[in-house]
């Protein structure tokens, strides 16, 4: 197991106390490739107390005595760069930064950004109309899903937040995965249990999504530390938004991943909302890429508007997760452009100019549709016919979807274990005994029958 | 073990505990009364068909258990704050040199990312083994637990679980503890449906009912005594073996009255046994619960139906405690055969205190009384 490596080296506990990782913050383009360095940084090699030097020799920092009191103050006007490769008119900005992505592949990625597109539209209408209880859409984040799901390798690990289907649409979830979800029918895998959107699926390897904010990150962290043992060559990536960064979750897994050397890739969507809450009022220094270095993480920021520099940013993080078993952290700069869900007004708390302007100038799939018109890989008319066809697939996966029943309602007590404890059958007995007696109170009707 | 007792969470506690433990279960000076606190314990014999035995403490049979657990399953890691030591109450010492430090590792000091980090290993099939370095320090991992571990196989449909997590956390009365070193946790857990929580009584139980948890496929939540840790010696089975979870024992059996604790109240409870048949010759049947949830109601009911009367005792505090839970499924199930309303001897409905402690504890004596009132009722 070449992969596993003793994390304190052969030198034990009180060695390591005296080392800590070398104050090297300097923010590294990931994009140039693995760094040969870093790992010399990392390692832990013989401490001797130099007594006859004036040097420091505190056990938790590395750096110079200094005479002067100047406090370090956080430069918020110079932040970290946004890392870009095609421009707002579809145009690669520097050649070398070209992806070199083949007609295919960009056609893959163009198809399911405008396919989840035109899902989100048509479940967002059906929540409007009652048909579905929730919905969350993905407006303007289509290309931070497709960017970094094309990427990966098929086997890396997703743990998401909610605002992440493109990454699901990518790795072959179907249309009718995703309606069975929305409806909790018969068919949904997860058996109609949690809210709409809460998507996940073992074979695509997209851990099951959860309400709960940044609970995934720390994780995330821990898969990643099993993937390394396991030896497979694997990395996992987190999704999270801006908001969750604030979760003490988030540090915990900041901090877990850097300490335990775990292969992964923490994906910040950073759209400006937390719900209402701006990201003014949710942080004050450099956005969330700004924290990557003060937890030794290898950091970049992306414009996630760009599917191509997420696409490269993603590419490179994994070669550094995978190659030098470390965690990466990405910050793709991107705006949501819809409400945060179907239970949001977002013209209570921003204007529509803001959000026409994102809608209009900015978007991850014009953008990537420029490209596509300027390598004369697309045109209007095909434009027309794949969202024609693109709509019809939606509204009969929709339509199928909708036709179909619940699970048996004596499911309610299956999977809170492995085996079904006593009193849980004893309840489900109760249930069922129940609901025989007053069959007429409940919507026995949508539901499929008990098997027994 | 000379490198123990200094051992106690830098900032929280400055003072050593196991080293204090040690001497209060031993002989101390008359003039420090603590009778409150003071327990004898009384080793168990094994099953002759779990094979050889040697001699071990609690946290010695803790050890020798994820050695095993160690030694059996490639995928298993320990981790938590200040385990590659040996830990702060000797539970892993020797580990991380046998099987390698990227098996037996420090986390950073924070409970919250120790949850989720077990949760994420054993999403990948790994058994992850999690200390919380004093079941005071849980809740932080609160959140993790009741709205993660505990509902992984239920939300997504059985497609992903974390069912290879154990978190180990001591627990319990110390003598000096006070608020943040001496808390019984377990009630909290018992209203969370998912996971399971189970607490040992001595060494034997220990070692079979943590590999129980460890190969257990649900998370399972195991509550170490820590008063035990050096107190409680007895000959534990050197090699694997497991005792069954959601199943309570009768330790001892009796006639007239039902006792069901756990833990250390379950030895306390040994003891107001042989009082209430020496003093008021009342035959006491003693149960040890040592699942709490899913807990074994049936070997209860059972029992309460032979006795007429129960009583149980818990350390944590009564309002919300576990007993009510007991105390009314018993009431349900029993009513025609109670005899006397169901007692309930637990701490008091205050944080835990530091000199107040002997007064605190549900000790023999107020056990002893609530058998009294049980017969004369």
């Amino acid at each position: 197991m070449a992969a596993m490596r003793c994390m304190l080296g052969v030198r034990g506990l009180l060695q390591h106390a005296f080392y800590r990782n070398s104050a090297s913050f300097a923010v590294r383009n990931v994009h140039a490739g693995p760094d040969k360095t870093p790992r010399q940084d990392r390692q832990m090699s013989s401490q001797t107390l130099d007594l006859e030097e004036d040097k420091p020799q505190f056990p938790g920092s590395r750096s110079e005595f200094t005479k002067k009191l100047e406090f370090i103050t956080p430069d918020v006007y110079n932040g970290i760069p946004v890392y870009r490769v095609l421009d707002r008119q579809g145009k690669i900005i520097e050649a070398d930064q070209d992806p070199k992505l083949s007609k295919e592949a960009v056609y893959d990625m163009y198809h399911k950004m405008t396919l989840l597109n035109t899902m989100d539209r048509i479940l967002y209408e059906s929540q409007r109309q009652g048909r579905i209880s929730f919905y969350m859409t993905n407006y303007g984040e289509e290309a931070t899903h497709m960017g970094s799901a094309a990427a990966l390798n098929p086997g890396d690990v997703v743990f998401g937040q909610y605002r992440e289907a493109g990454v699901l649409m990518y790795r072959g979830f179907t249309l009718d995965q995703f309606m069975n979800q929305c409806y909790g029918n018969n068919e949904d895998v997860g058996r109609g249990r949690q809210m709409p959107v809460h998507y996940g699926s073992k074979e695509l390897n997209f851990v099951t999504i959860s309400s709960p904010l940044g609970t995934q990150m720390p994780q995330a962290s821990g898969a990643a530390y099993a993937l390394k043992r396991s030896g497979k060559r694997l990395c996992v990536i987190c999704y999270f938004g801006d908001g969750a960064a604030s979760e003490g979750d988030a540090h915990a897994a900041f901090n877990f991943a850097a300490t335990l050397e775990c292969p992964i890739i923490f994906f910040c969507r950073n759209n400006g909302y937390a719900i209402s809450t701006p990201t003014s009022e949710q942080y004050r220094g450099d956005g969330i890429a700004a924290r990557g270095p003060s937890y030794g993480m290898a950091t970049l920021r992306v414009d996630g508007n760009d599917a191509f520099a997420v696409y490269n940013a993603v590419k490179a993080a994994r070669e550094l997760a995978v190659n030098e078993n470390r965690p990466v952290l990405i910050e793709a700069m991107t705006y949501r452009i819809g409400h945060h869900s179907t239970s949001d007004d977002s013209t209570a708390y921003r204007s529509v100019d803001e959000v026409n302007y994102w809608d209009k100038q900015d978007h991850p799939i014009g953008r990537l549709r420029h490209y596509m018109v300027s390598q004369g890989w697309w045109d209007m008319e095909k434009e027309k016919a794949w969202m024609k066809q693109a709509r019809n697939e939606v509204m009969q996966a929709f339509q199928r979807a909708e036709k179909k029943k619940k699970p048996p309602p004596s499911e309610l007590f299956c999977d809170t274990y492995k085996e079904m404890p006593p009193h849980l059958q004893q309840q489900r007995e109760q249930m069922r005994k129940h609901v025989a007696q007053y069959p007429d109170n409940y919507p026995l009707d949508n539901f499929e029958k008990d098997r027994d | 073990m000379a490198v123990c007792g200094a051992l106690v969470r830098s900032g929280r506690l400055s003072r050593p505990i196991c080293g204090r433990t040690l001497s209060l279960i031993g002989s101390r000076p008359a003039s420090v009364k603590r009778m409150a606190s003071a327990l004898s314990y009384v080793p168990e014999t094994a099953p002759s068909d779990f094979g050889e035995t040697t001699k071990m403490n609690l946290f010695q049979s803790i050890n020798s258990a994820m050695d095993v657990a160690l030694a059996t399953d490639p995928t298993a890691v320990i981790f938590g704050e200040d385990v590659a030591f040996g830990g702060v109450f000797r539970c892993t010492v020797g580990l991380a040199d046998k099987y390698g430090k990227d098996r037996v590792f420090n986390t950073p000091l924070c409970e919250q990312g120790i949850a989720g980090f077990g949760i994420g290993m054993a999403v990948m099939g790994a058994t992850a083994i999690a200390e919380i370095q004093f079941a005071d320090y849980i809740y932080p991992a609160f959140d993790q637990i009741v709205n993660e571990a505990a509902k992984y196989r239920y939300r997504s449909g059985n497609l992903f679980d974390c069912g290879r997590l154990t978190m180990r956390a001591p627990c319990g009365a110390v003598g000096h503890g006070a608020l943040y070193h001496s808390q019984s946790p377990e009630a909290f857990f018992a209203h969370v449906p998912g996971i399971k929580v189970v607490i040992p009584r001595g060494p034997i139980q220990a070692k079979g009912l943590l590999l129980a948890c460890i190969k257990d496929d649900n998370p399972c939540i195991f509550l170490e005594p820590k008063i035990l840790y050096r107190a409680a010696v007895e000959h534990v089975p050197v090699g694997d073996f497991t005792l069954p979870l959601t199943s309570a024992e009768v330790v001892v059996e009796g006639k007239d009255v039902t006792m069901v604790a756990w833990g250390t109240q379950v030895q306390v409870l040994r003891e107001v046994c042989n009082m209430a048949q020496e003093k008021l010759g009342v035959s006491c049947e003693l149960i040890d619960l040592r699942t709490i949830m899913p807990w074994d109601s049936e070997t209860v009911i059972k029992s309460v139906n032979k006795t007429g009367r129960l009583l149980v005792a818990h350390e944590a505090p009564l309002t919300g405690g576990f007993a009510a839970e007991i105390a009314s499924t018993v009431q349900g199930e029993c009513f025609l055969h109670l005899e006397a309303p169901v007692e309930r001897v637990c701490g008091y409905d205050t944080p835990f205190p530091h000199i107040f402690e002997p007064f605190y504890m549900p000790d023999k004596w107020r056990c002893f009384e609530a058998v009294k009132k049980l017969i004369n009722y």
